[in-house]
């Protein structure tokens, strides 16, 4: 334990920062020599072998002496490391004028003494051999140059250029063994520069005695866009990136890609930053996550751009900054035409806070985008980043080759905690809910824009097709890009489809319309019942009336067949006291005497 | 054209002396090879008319620097003009004189 952080504490000391990063995994066995070629420390976890040659072959012009001068420039400046520069094809003023363009001032390096150029100039037809010789004289200089200065960086540029100057191979294959061993025992850290040769890293086989570690570099032109691409073909007794690295020469030197896997274990939050738009932030339940990735999609024209300017004006309307990487329209023209739906981006322009970047993509390859996209980030350090839009992208490659750059460039911004917005174009004729170059399943928010097609107009629809982690509104909106801005509306959905735009507008006139007759005809109706109502009472109540006549009646006659019988009562009475009928057996008398007097 | 030229570039040395530059680094067995060479072909051919520097590199590392010596030992014409380089321990006597144009001269 206490020795690995002994170790530790060595390795910051002897490999600079790059080392820290990475802890001492890579260069336990060996010490190294930091570059400071970003990305290149990176890739050979350290830098170059201390104390050791490095031979960097490559082609003509793919960047090996920047490269060496860039190692000795950053070993002067940044790791307190003097170097001497022993240039066989360049004299020191071509030299100075070539790397000042990117800033390094050779001229101030040589006055302090961190820096010593040395050119030697080798002519062949000056050169006549008569007998047995060394390049001793070539040690001298080299030593002279080493201890006048105490230096411990040594670029050769190109050592191969003495092939050229003495005819005898084998005492100059000798003599260079003889000076790689040399270089090692006065413990310098030596870059040796070689060309590229037919089947061979160099044209005169440098990487025989150069063993410790060769760098190949690259420059490949495919489909007239040329990439650099650098290699870590050989490194002994160190782990390294072994894969093939973009690389860039711009104006800030020298930048590697390294391309690694960086896994899926970047931080999360669960903050929320404002889309721009209001009823936006309300579908997907607060806005987009901070350091998330949106995608908004769509096919030409339906508002992608626009929905992207909201977004930065959101951004930098906190006080964010905000990075727009725009690969169709020039920064003015967004300007312009975002003015045109009321987001003026100038003054987060003017500000600094708003940086645009527009580069056709066809100027460069995949992975200089890439390349220029990182060193962007890194330079400008926003907390928002929109790639607008990416399907121009796919012209420079094939669908995988986008697809991986895309996916490194997702976690970069994710890694660093950046959020992205991504535009891409989709065909007219494509799956609309497909994406031409396959990226939605690294995406957390998606965004679709349609159009919405009928009535002889196109209006532009807007979904949400996903959102990771967010409840979001499974509903369609209608977008209408305003003067005032991006503007979302409740779609009409109703018995003839979802309708949009004027159609939308002609079918709620429509519906009034409609629902004012139903008003009527309720109306109509309910006062049709009222007087259906009022004629039944009518009915029933002269129903009653006729009642009460018959009934009266009825009474009447019952009154008056009462009083019959009883006037019939009285008269049989009467009768029977006319026949003098036996009072007191009343009817029964006058049957017994219908009897007696028959007998 | 090729004798006019041979002419030109020889005549001057009729009357000047020849400077004749040996760069060395130490006494070594090849050094020393070569001085003795060079001293018995300038005793045969130029006689009295030339002139020996000998410069050891190392103790004066930056004598190398003009004459841009990276072989050693090297012998260099520096008059008459143009400047001549011959590398080696000068053994091969007829290379020699090719390379500092005697041989013509004698020949002519």
């Amino acid at each position: 334990m206490k020795r690995a952080f002994k170790n530790l504490v060595k390795n910051r000391y002897t490999n600079g920062r790059q080392a820290q990063k990475y802890g001492a995994s890579g260069s336990r066995s060996l010490e190294k020599s930091p570059t400071g070629i970003r990305g290149l420390d990176e890739i050979t976890f350290g830098g170059l072998p201390k104390g050791r040659p490095t031979l960097i072959c490559g082609t003509a012009g793919c960047g090996k002496t920047l490269m060496g001068v860039e190692f000795l420039v950053h070993g002067a400046m940044e790791y307190g490391e003097p170097g001497v520069l022993i240039a066989f094809e360049e004299t020191e003023e071509e030299l100075t004028k070539n790397v000042a363009s990117l800033g390094y001032d050779l001229k101030d390096l040589v006055a302090r003494k961190k820096l010593l150029i040395d050119y030697i100039h080798i002519e062949r037809s000056e050169i006549e051999e008569a007998g047995e010789y060394d390049l001793e004289g070539l040690f001298i200089r080299l030593g002279s140059a080493i201890d006048a200065i105490g230096a411990k960086r040594v670029v050769l540029d190109t050592i191969e250029a003495i092939f050229s100057g003495f005819p005898n191979v084998n005492i100059l294959r000798a003599e260079l063994r003889r000076l790689f061993r040399w270089l090692k025992d006065k413990g310098v850290t030596a870059v040796i520069t070689g060309e590229r040769g037919e089947g061979t890293l160099t044209r005169h086989g440098l990487e025989e005695y150069v063993s410790d570690c060769v760098i190949l570099l690259d420059h490949r032109v495919e489909e007239q866009i040329s990439t650099r691409r650098l290699r870590v073909v050989k490194y002994r007794g160190s782990t390294h990136g072994t894969n093939e690295y973009p690389f860039l020469i711009d104006k800030d030197g020298i930048s590697v890609l390294p391309v690694t896997s960086l896994g899926l274990d970047h931080k999360v939050s669960s903050e929320r930053i404002p889309s721009g738009v209001p009823r936006l932030d309300g579908m997907l339940g607060g806005g987009y996550y901070r350091g998330s990735s949106i995608l908004i999609s769509g096919t030409a024209g339906t508002g992608k751009s626009s929905l992207a300017a909201h977004f930065a004006a959101a951004v930098c309307r906190t006080g964010e900054r905000c990075l727009y990487l725009a690969s169709e329209e020039s920064p003015q023209q967004i300007m312009r035409n975002m003015r045109s739906i009321g987001i003026d981006l100038g003054p987060w322009v003017k500000k600094g806070i708003l940086k645009f970047d527009a580069e056709r993509p066809t100027l460069y390859g995949l992975e200089m985008h890439l390349l220029r996209m990182h060193k962007l980030v890194t330079g400008f350090n926003p907390h928002a980043v929109i790639l607008d839009p990416i399907t121009n992208y796919i012209s420079l490659g094939d669908d995988r080759e986008v697809k991986a750059m895309l996916i490194r460039l997702i976690d970069f911004l994710k890694t660093k905690g950046i959020t992205g917005l991504l535009t891409t174009l989709t065909h007219g004729d494509a799956v609309a809910e497909g994406t031409t170059v396959g990226v939605s399943s690294l995406i957390d928010t998606w965004l679709l824009l349609r159009d919405v097609e009928n009535n002889g107009e196109r209006n532009r629809g807007l979904y949400v097709i996903k959102s990771r982690g967010m409840a979001h509104s499974n509903q369609v909106r209608e977008f209408l890009l305003t003067a005032k801005g991006a503007e979302l509306l409740d779609l009409y959905v109703g018995s003839e489809g979802v309708l949009t735009g004027s159609a939308r507008a002609a079918q709620e006139a429509k519906e009034n319309a409609a629902a004012a007759l139903r008003r009527q005809e309720i109306e109509r109706k309910q006062r049709e019942l009222g007087q259906k109502r009022k004629a039944l009472e009518a009915q029933i109540a002269a129903l009653r009336a006729a009642h009460d006549v018959e009934s009266q009646e009825l009474e009447m006659g019952l009154a008056e067949e009462r009083l019959r019988e009883e006037r019939l009562a009285a008269d049989r009475v009467e009768m029977a006291r006319i026949r003098r009928a036996d009072v007191g057996n009343g009817g029964k008398a006058g049957k017994n005497n219908r009897k007696g007097a028959r007998a | 054209m090729n004798a006019a030229k041979r002419v030109k570039a020889v005549k001057p040395a009729n009357d000047d002396p020849w400077v004749l530059r040996l760069y060395v680094a130490g006494q070594t067995p090849k050094s020393l090879t070569a001085f003795s060479n060079l001293k018995k072909i300038c005793e045969e051919y130029l006689e009295d008319r030339y002139r020996i520097e000998v410069i050891d590199l190392l103790e004066n590392p930056q004598l190398g620097r003009g004459d841009q010596i990276l072989a050693i030992p090297t012998l260099v014409r520096n008059l008459p003009v143009p400047i001549k380089k011959i590398i080696g321990d000068l053994s091969n006597t007829e290379k020699v004189l090719v390379g500092l144009d005697i041989r013509q001269r004698v020949r002519s």
